[in-house]
C-alpha cells in the first residue's frame, strides 16, 4: 500500500500484491496516518510509517481526490471490500472524493450492493449501564416487579375463580401433567436437598449442645427449624430453580412462536390456558412437597444425631415429636402455599412478558427464578412477622 | 385506464358500484364505499412499539369476498398491521372497524365476540407445540361448538385433508416439516369457517406446488364459501394469480404508498417504488 501524489495532484493509493482475509492486511489506521501526512488536517501529528514510500508533504493546496491504482493488485477477497470501505469513510469524513474507477469491477459492484442496503439512523445496541446506574436500574426494577407481581396475582385470582366455578378454559390433561411434573418428578431432588440440609444443621447443633451435654436437644433444634422453615423454603427455592424455570421457558418459547397470539385470536385467554393450570399445580403441590421435605429433613438430622451425637432413635424421634406441635407445621403449609404460588406466578409473569428471540427465552428464565427467589425472602420475612402477631409461633 | 380493471373484477362478483382503484395516500372516504361490501376498514391507523412507530395514516377498506394482499418490503411492517387488525395490538391512533364494529373501542368481551370470525395463519404456524396437529384444530372447535367429539375428529381430518396432510393428525408439530406446519396452520386458521382469514406470508417457505395447491385453496375457499381474504406475500406470481385488491406499505416513508389491484398497479402506477416492488426491480 503507498500513497503517492499524482501529477495532477491527485491522491493515488497504490495496492499491490494479495489481499486475502488469511493475510495481514493493514490497519485502516495505517492509511489514516499515510493520509495524514500527506494532507495534513489542522496539524494532525508526523506518525513515522515504514509503509510510506514516496509521498509529496510539499503539498499546500490540498488535493480533493482520491485516486486507486491497482495495476500491481494480484489477488483479493472480503479483506479488501470492507479495507476500501473504510477508505471511502475516512475520505468522506476528510472531504475527499473517492474515485473508485480503477478498482476492480467485480469489487465496485459488491460495494455498490453493499452500499444499497441502507442502515437504520440509530444503533440498537446502546453502551450499558454503568455499574452504579446498573444498581439504580435493579432497585427500579424490583419496585416494577412488586407492582407488576401483584398485579398477575390479581388476574390469576380471577382465573382461579373460573376455575372454581368450573368454567376456566384449560386442558385436564395438561393439568394432569404439570402436576406431575411440578410435584412427583421433583422428589428426588428435594429428597436430596432436605436431607442433607437436615444433616447439616443436625451437625452444627450437635457440636455447640454437646458443650452443655444436651445433644438430645438436637431434635428440637432440627425438627423446629424444618418444619417452621427450613423445609418450606427448600422446596420453594428448588421449585424455583425447576419448575419456575420451566415454566418462564415454556411459555416464553410459545411467545417466540406465536403460540400464545394463536391462542388470543381464538379467544382463548393464555391467563387460564397456560397460567392458571400452572397456579393450580404448584398452590397443590408445593404443601405437599413440603411436608414430606419436613420428613426428609428431620431424618438427616436423626442421622447424625444417632450416629454422630449417640442419641437412640427412639428418643430422637419422641424427643422430635414433643417439640413439634400443630401450629409449627401450619405455619410451614402456608408459607409453602405462598411460596408455590409465588414460583408460578414468577415464572408465568416472566414467560408472558417474553420477547420475540432465543435469548429473550433465556432472559426471561433467569429472571423467573431471580424473581421468585427475592420474593421468597421477601414473604418468609413477612409471613415470619404476622405468624409471630397473630400468637402461631408460640 | 382505472375503470377498465375496476369493472372487470367487479363484474366478476356481480357488483356494479364502480369506484377508484388506485388511492394514492389519500382515506377512503367513508360514503364512497357501502359498508355492507366492506368487511375491514381502517381510519387513520397509526401503529408502533414502545416508542417506534411502524407504520401511520393508514386508511384503506377491505372488501367482503376479496382477496387483498399486503405488500412492502422486509420490515415494512406487514405483520404489525395484521396483529392490529386481529386484535393483538391497540392502534395508536384510528380505527379499526371488523364487520362495521369498531375493534378497540370495544369491551374486551366484545372484541372477543368479533374475533370469532376471524382465522389467522401466522408467518411462524404457531402451532401449539405440546398438542398433536388434531388437538390443534380441534381445540378451537371444542371450544367454540357443541359438536359431539367424533364430529370434532372428522371435521380436522377433512381439514387436514384440505392441505394435503391427511392422515397425519397423530403428530407433533415438532415432527413434521417447516413447510408441512405452516399447512397445518392453514388448516387451523379455517376450524372455525371464519368470514375473514388472515395469512401471513402462506408461501414462503413452500416448495412451487405447494404454494400453488395453497393459493388454489384460497381462491377455492374465497369462491364457495365467500370468506375475505387477508395475504401478506411477498410471492409475485401469487400476487397476481390471487390478488383481487392490495395496499403497499412503505418502510421509508412509514405509510401506506397506494392501494389497488395488483396487476393494474404493476402497468400503470405513477409511485417508481411499486413499480419496482411489482417488476422484480426491473423498472
Ligand atoms: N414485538 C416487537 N417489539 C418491538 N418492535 C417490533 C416488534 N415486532 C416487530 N417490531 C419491529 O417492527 C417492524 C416491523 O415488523 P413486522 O414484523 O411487522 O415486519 P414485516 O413487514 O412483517 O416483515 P417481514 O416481511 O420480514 O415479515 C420491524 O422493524 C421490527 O423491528
Ligand atoms: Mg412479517
Amino acid at each position: 500500500m503507498a500513497l503517492d501524489q499524482g501529477a495532477d495532484s491527485d491522491f493515488v493509493l497504490r495496492l499491490a500484491g494479495r489481499w486475502r482475509l488469511d493475510q495481514r492486511i493493514p490497519p485502516r489506521a495505517e492509511f489514516s496516518a499515510l493520509l495524514d501526512r500527506a494532507a495534513p488536517i489542522e496539524g494532525a501529528g508526523p506518525g513515522g510509517n515504514d509503509h510510506s514510500r514516496s509521498e509529496d508533504a510539499t503539498a499546500t493546496s490540498q488535493p480533493l481526490r482520491l485516486r486507486f491504482d491497482t495495476s500491481a493488485l494480484s489477488d483479493w477477497d472480503s479483506a479488501l471490500v470492507s479495507f476500501i470501505a473504510g477508505v471511502e469513510r475516512l475520505c468522506a469524513e476528510r472531504n475527499i472524493d473517492c474515485d473508485p474507477e480503477a478498482l476492480p469491477d467485480g469489487l465496485r459492484r459488491l460495494r455498490e450492493m453493499a452500499n444499497l442496503a441502507a442502515a437504520p439512523e440509530e444503533d440498537p445496541h446502546d453502551r450499558g449501564p454503568s455499574f452504579l446506574a446498573r444498581i439504580g436500574l435493579d432497585i427500579g426494577d424490583l419496585v416494577r416487579s412488586t407492582g407488576e407481581i401483584i398485579t398477575f396475582f390479581g388476574e390469576g385470582a380471577i382465573a382461579v375463580r373460573h376455575f372454581v366455578a368450573g368454567r376456566a378454559r384449560y386442558r385436564k390433561s395438561e393439568l394432569w401433567v404439570i402436576l406431575q411434573e411440578s410435584g412427583a418428578d421433583a422428589l428426588p431432588i428435594v429428597s436430596l436437598v432436605s436431607f442433607l440440609v437436615g444433616m447439616i444443621l443436625g451437625y452444627i447443633g450437635d457440636q455447640q449442645l454437646a458443650r452443655f451435654g444436651v445433644r438430645i436437644y438436637v431434635a428440637d433444634l432440627v425438627g423446629l427449624a424444618t418444619v417452621i422453615q427450613m423445609g418450606a423454603l427448600i422446596t420453594g427455592i428448588v421449585l424455583a430453580g425447576r419448575t419456575g424455570a420451566a415454566f418462564a421457558a415454556r411459555i416464553g418459547t410459545m411467545q417466540v412462536n406465536e403460540e400464545v397470539d394463536a391462542l388470543r385470536t381464538f379467544g382463548i385467554p393464555p391467563m387460564e390456558f397456560l397460567v392458571l393450570p400452572r397456579m393450580v399445580a404448584l398452590i397443590l403441590m408445593t404443601p405437599l412437597l413440603t411436608l414430606y421435605a419436613d420428613l426428609l429433613g428431620i431424618l438427616g438430622g436423626a442421622f447424625v444425631g444417632t450416629v454422630v451425637g449417640g442419641v437412640t432413635l427412639t428418643a430422637y424421634l419422641v424427643q422430635t415429636q414433643a417439640a413439634i406441635g400443630w401450629n409449627h407445621i401450619i405455619q410451614g403449609l402456608i408459607s409453602a402455599t405462598v411460596y408455590g404460588a409465588i414460583v408460578a406466578a414468577s415464572g408465568c409473569l416472566r414467560g408472558m412478558q417474553c420477547g420475540r428471540s432465543a435469548a429473550a427465552v433465556g432472559e426471561a428464565t433467569t429472571s423467573a427464578v431471580v424473581t421468585a427467589i427475592v420474593f421468597i425472602v421477601i414473604a418468609a420475612a413477612i409471613l415470619t412477622v404476622i405468624f409471630d402477631a397473630i400468637g402461631l409461633s408460640a | 385506464m382505472s375503470a377498465a380493471v375496476t369493472s372487470e373484477t367487479r363484474a366478476r362478483r356481480g357488483d356494479t358500484q364502480a369506484e377508484p382503484r388506485e388511492h394514492a395516500q389519500t382515506p377512503v372516504p367513508a360514503s364512497d364505499q357501502q359498508s355492507k361490501d366492506v368487511a375491514i376498514r381502517l381510519e387513520k391507523v397509526a401503529l408502533g412499539y414502545d416508542s417506534d412507530t411502524i407504520q401511520q395514516g393508514l386508511s384503506f377498506a377491505i372488501r367482503r369476498g376479496d382477496v387483498f394482499i399486503i405488500m412492502g418490503g422486509s420490515g415494512c411492517g406487514k405483520s404489525t398491521v395484521m396483529r392490529a387488525l386481529t386484535g393483538l395490538l391497540a392502534p395508536r391512533q384510528g380505527r379499526v372497524l371488523l364487520q362495521d364494529q369498531s375493534l378497540w373501542e370495544v369491551s374486551e368481551a366484545a372484541r372477543t365476540q368479533i374475533l370469532r370470525g376471524v382465522g389467522v395463519m401466522y408467518q411462524s404456524g404457531a402451532l401449539w407445540s405440546s398438542m398433536t396437529l388434531e388437538e390443534n384444530i380441534t381445540l378451537p372447535l371444542e371450544q367454540y361448538t357443541r359438536l359431539s367429539r367424533q364430529q370434532i375428529g372428522e371435521l380436522a381430518e377433512y381439514k387436514l385433508a384440505l392441505v394435503g396432510l391427511a392422515g397425519f393428525g397423530g403428530y407433533y408439530p415438532g415432527q413434521i416439516s417447516g413447510g408441512m406446519r405452516k399447512r397445518v396452520g392453514v388448516a387451523r386458521a379455517m376450524a372455525l369457517d371464519p368470514d375473514i382469514l388472515f395469512f401471513d406470508e402462506p408461501s414462503a417457505g413452500l416448495d412451487p406446488l405447494s404454494a400453488r395447491r395453497l393459493d388454489d385453496l384460497i381462491l377455492e375457499l374465497r369462491d364457495s364459501l365467500g370468506t375475505t381474504m387477508v395475504v401478506i406475500t411477498h410471492d409475485l406470481d401469487s400476487i397476481f394469480l390471487i390478488g383481487d385488491d392490495a395496499v403497499f406499505l412503505d418502510a421509508e416513508t412509514r405509510t401506506m404508498l397506494t392501494t389497488g389491484n395488483p396487476k393494474h398497479l404493476r402497468d400503470h402506477s405513477e409511485i417508481a417504488e411499486v413499480r419496482a416492488f411489482l417488476r422484480r426491480g426491473e423498472a
